[in-house]
């Protein structure tokens, strides 16, 4: 199982994804934003960050990377691509999902562990296998534009598409008003493609994948996507 | 011929900007009570050259499009004149 992180000028959270996958028994190597070969991954990461210090706009100028077009590839073919934080937001931008992101409401920086509840039936995506619907867990948020939007329609078929995998809740799971932390459109943090196999999240599960550093919540993330190539990369 | 292009961003009427709330908040505790409303956006200039204003304005529109704008939340207009000589 090897995940394929991509790094662009700016990005700051690929060596935590490293660190937490090899923690948890998955190789992890680095692709430039320059490259053109995604070869030889069984997963793509688009870590978190500040992609050329947010210029513009966050992930703008990210998405015309030389290597998007092959992650745009890779995503077709139906493999599994995850974007967190920043890699949302260049996902977004892309065009592999749907919908914006805006500043936060409280035009604050929010850094802070986040109860955030599972969405999405565990075979919906290659990331959720191991989780359950209804589940709440504590990843870490930091960020500053994590205010997720999509227009009426665009957000009625998401949610009837069940592409909503993530929202923020409060400690007994329910998405109340007090517990979403940045406006997010009816508490989201986190979206899938129609397929299911690209998925977006504001949380950091790389941030929480071993109990010594405060939580191992993120761990089921990775062990979801290896559980699913070791499967043959079918939804079971 | 080069041209200059002034373009302006701003968020879409439909989406709440709160960088604007903030604004109008603080312009009304310093006592200018007559606001009603503060949105923000921001002006970039391009300077181009093209073989005329058509090509130029059908240039500067795709730019907005593809990258100066994010038009699932932002609006964008622009205006362009002859730079001048140096």
């Amino acid at each position: 199982m090897k995940f394929g992180i991509i790094v662009f000028p700016g990005s700051n959270c690929d060596r935590d994804v490293q660190t937490a996958a090899r923690a948890v028994g998955y190789d992890a190597d680095f692709i430039w934003h320059t490259d053109t070969s995604v070869d030889g991954y069984d997963c793509l990461v688009l870590p978190g960050g500040f992609s050329y210090g947010d210029y513009l706009r966050t992930a703008a100028i990210a998405r015309f990377s030389p290597v998007m077009e092959s992650v745009a590839r890779y995503a077709a073919s139906g493999r599994p691509v995850i974007g967190i934080c920043n890699g949302f937001q260049v996902l977004l931008e892309a065009g592999l999902l749907h919908g914006a992101m805006l500043r936060n409401t409280s035009c604050k920086f929010i850094c802070k562990p986040q109860r955030v509840r599972v969405e999405a039936e565990s075979a919906r995506t290659p990331f959720t296998l191991q989780f359950r619907p209804g589940q709440v867990i504590t990843l870490p948020i930091a960020h500053g534009e994590g205010n997720y939007y999509a227009d009426g329609e665009t957000l009625a078929r998401m949610e009837m598409d069940g592409q909503v995998v993530f929202r923020y809740c409060n400690d007994s799971g329910e998405p109340t008003p007090e517990s979403n932390p940045n406006g997010s459109l009816c508490n989201i943090a986190g979206i899938c493609n129609k397929a299911g196999n690209v998925l977006g999240m504001m949380p950091h599960p790389e941030r929480a994948a071993e109990s010594i550093l405060g939580g191992a919540d993120g761990r089921l993330l990775f062990d979801s996507v290896a559980q699913w190539v070791q499967g043959g990369g079918r939804i079971a | 011929m080069v041209y200059v292009a002034d373009i302006v961003v701003t968020l879409k009427n439909s989406i709440l900007d709160p960088q604007g709330d903030a604004v109008k908040s603080a312009l009304k505790s310093m006592g200018y009570t007559g606001v009603q409303d503060v949105r923000i956006g921001k002006r970039i200039e391009v300077r181009l050259e093209a073989a005329g204003e058509a090509e130029c304005r059908k240039t500067v529109d795709e730019m907005c499009a593809k990258l100066l704008a994010n038009t699932v939340v932002e609006a964008y207009d622009f205006s362009i004149r002859e730079a001048p000589g140096r």
